[in-house]
């Protein structure tokens, strides 16, 4: 069942790279706003850990070339679709050549908190083009295995309005008014999300979680099919991994 | 394979491309005054002057931090912002946008520093095609003779040393123009560019521009584009100014 090496590029090899040389495993975790995403990587991280895999832990807008340039432009009021998809397009590609394929190199376990997929359905939603998408987002590696936590927007309106209390500017889509206010908008923007994440699962093979189910449950799927990925330690864990230490989730900036 | 979007808007969209030292900016800045004096409205676009990127690249070249891909895609990122929030609205409005330098200028130096083709040509799809596209053409040496030695130090991306071509700065820069050089020659025919000879007097140069201009979207200059009416006051000396008349 383990996916094969080695690793390669969608359709566009980046310069001076040899994926041959790429020894480590490529996670992503990926699905909408508000589903829970960060709390399975925190959860992944110390697991993996536990069972002596390096980890390296990325995500969305955590470059050290253009984080701080995108938080920046979010909080004006010029951003505009094309603007935003490059701005992040710059973010992943800096994560991917400085951090990313430097661990994997170093054999690292690499989880990636959201891909080139969730920055192509962001776009889509916003009525760009799929094709240049594609094509613009090449350069990314193939990864070993793509979770898709999948909810329904009503799952995420509870998410939101339970958690963190108010709506988003951004999650809801407020830069395009899909709605006249927030929760209008939020619905609207998330379910275009949702059918963008929803189109690509099977093309780019995602392995789809319902994320209506209780993060334990969420959680030992995730382990009984990453434990898959590594052939050389799954008998000494066995088919389903012990559970794993407690550890609160990492607080992260909204990507 | 077709580039870019078409201009569907009343403005015209013109770009001059060319290396350092090729003599486009000034030219560009003729044509605009006349085009100004005119009562056409008229707006600059430079390369790589959005606000909105400007710490990020600032940054990113500081520290040297750029590979070829980030250092395409924060150009295609100040690219787009200025298309969205300023040369878009511009045209929809009925202005001339000159731009000073637009996607060819990534085509020749993106290739040149070893980023595909293919995907540097798709990268900038959301383009609007230029309705006029003036390519200075011009010998490595008369360029460089007008650069080196009239102004500041080179800088570390402009002289392409991130290309690790040669340690010498000035040696490396003058490798890396005469790559774009070649690059923006074998594009020539195909982007359909209007291509200038640089070596003439600036005066002949002009006049085959503004012929070019005239001949090519004059009708569109005296019918759609906008155009003062004789009450307004425009900004005779302004080259930023014309968001302003709007």
């Amino acid at each position: 069942m383990a996916e094969k090496q080695p690793l390669r590029f969608y359709s566009e090899p980046l310069p001076g790279i040899d994926p041959e040389e790429l020894q480590g495993k490529l996670i992503v975790v990926e699905g909408p706003d508000a589903v829970g995403r960060s709390t399975q990587v925190a959860r992944l991280r110390a697991w993996l850990e536990h069972e002596g895999h390096a980890v390296l832990d990325t995500g969305m807008a955590r470059s050290a070339l253009a984080g701080k340039g995108i938080q920046q432009a979010k909080n004006g009021n010029t951003l505009g679709p094309v603007t935003m998809t490059l701005f992040y397009a710059t973010d992943f590609a800096d994560r991917l050549e400085n951090e990313i394929i430097p661990a994997l190199r170093a054999g690292f376990v690499v989880i990636t908190d959201r891909y080139i997929f969730s920055l192509m359905a962001r776009a889509i939603a916003r009525g760009e083009d799929r094709v240049w998408l594609e094509k613009l987002a090449g350069f990314a590696l193939v990864p070993h295995a793509i979770y898709y936590l999948r909810a329904e927007v009503k799952d995420l309106v509870t998410r939101v309005v339970m958690g963190r209390g108010r709506f988003d500017h951004w999650e809801s889509g407020m830069d395009m008014r899909f709605g006249t206010d927030m929760h209008d908008s939020f619905v609207r923007y998330q379910a275009r999300l949702i059918r963008a994440l929803d189109r690509m699962a099977d093309e780019y093979n995602f392995k789809v979680l319902d994320a209506s189910k209780t993060p334990d449950r969420i959680f030992r799927e995730l382990q009984s099919s990453i434990a898959k990925l590594f052939p050389a330690s799954r008998k000494r864990l066995g088919i389903v991994a012990p559970a794993p230490p407690r550890r609160a989730p990492r607080k992260t900036p909204a990507a | 394979m077709p580039y870019f979007r078409p201009n569907r808007y009343r403005g015209k969209l013109i770009v001059v491309e060319g290396i350092d030292g090729s003599g486009k900016s000034t030219q560009l800045s003729l044509l605009s005054q006349w085009l100004r004096s005119e009562r056409l409205a008229v707006a600059f676009s430079e390369w790589n002057s959005s606000p909105l990127v400007r710490v990020t690249t600032k940054r990113g070249k500081r520290k040297e931090m750029f590979t070829p891909t980030t250092f395409s895609l924060i150009h295609a990122t100040d690219f787009a912002d200025r298309l969205e929030t300023y040369i878009t609205p511009l045209l929809k409005a009925g202005a001339i946008v000159c731009a000073d330098r637009y996607a060819y200028t990534a085509y020749a130096r993106d290739v040149v520093r070893g980023v595909s083709r293919r995907w540097v040509r798709n990268l900038y799809q959301f383009a609007i095609r230029p309705n006029l596209r003036f390519y200075f053409r011009v010998p490595l040496d008369i360029a460089l003779g007008r650069i080196l030695g009239g102004r500041d130090a080179l800088k570390y991306y402009e002289a392409g040393m991130d290309l690790g071509l040669s340690r010498n700065i000035e040696e490396s820069f003058r490798l890396f123009q005469g790559r774009i050089l070649e690059e923006y020659d074998t594009m020539a025919e195909d982007m359909g560019f209007h291509v200038i000879d640089a070596t003439q007097s600036i005066e002949a140069q002009q006049q085959q521009m503004r012929d070019t201009v005239m001949k090519e979207i004059g009708e569109s200059l005296k019918k759609t584009v906008l155009r003062l009416s004789p009450g307004m006051n425009g900004h005779p000396n302004g080259r930023e100014t014309t968001a302003a008349i709007l």
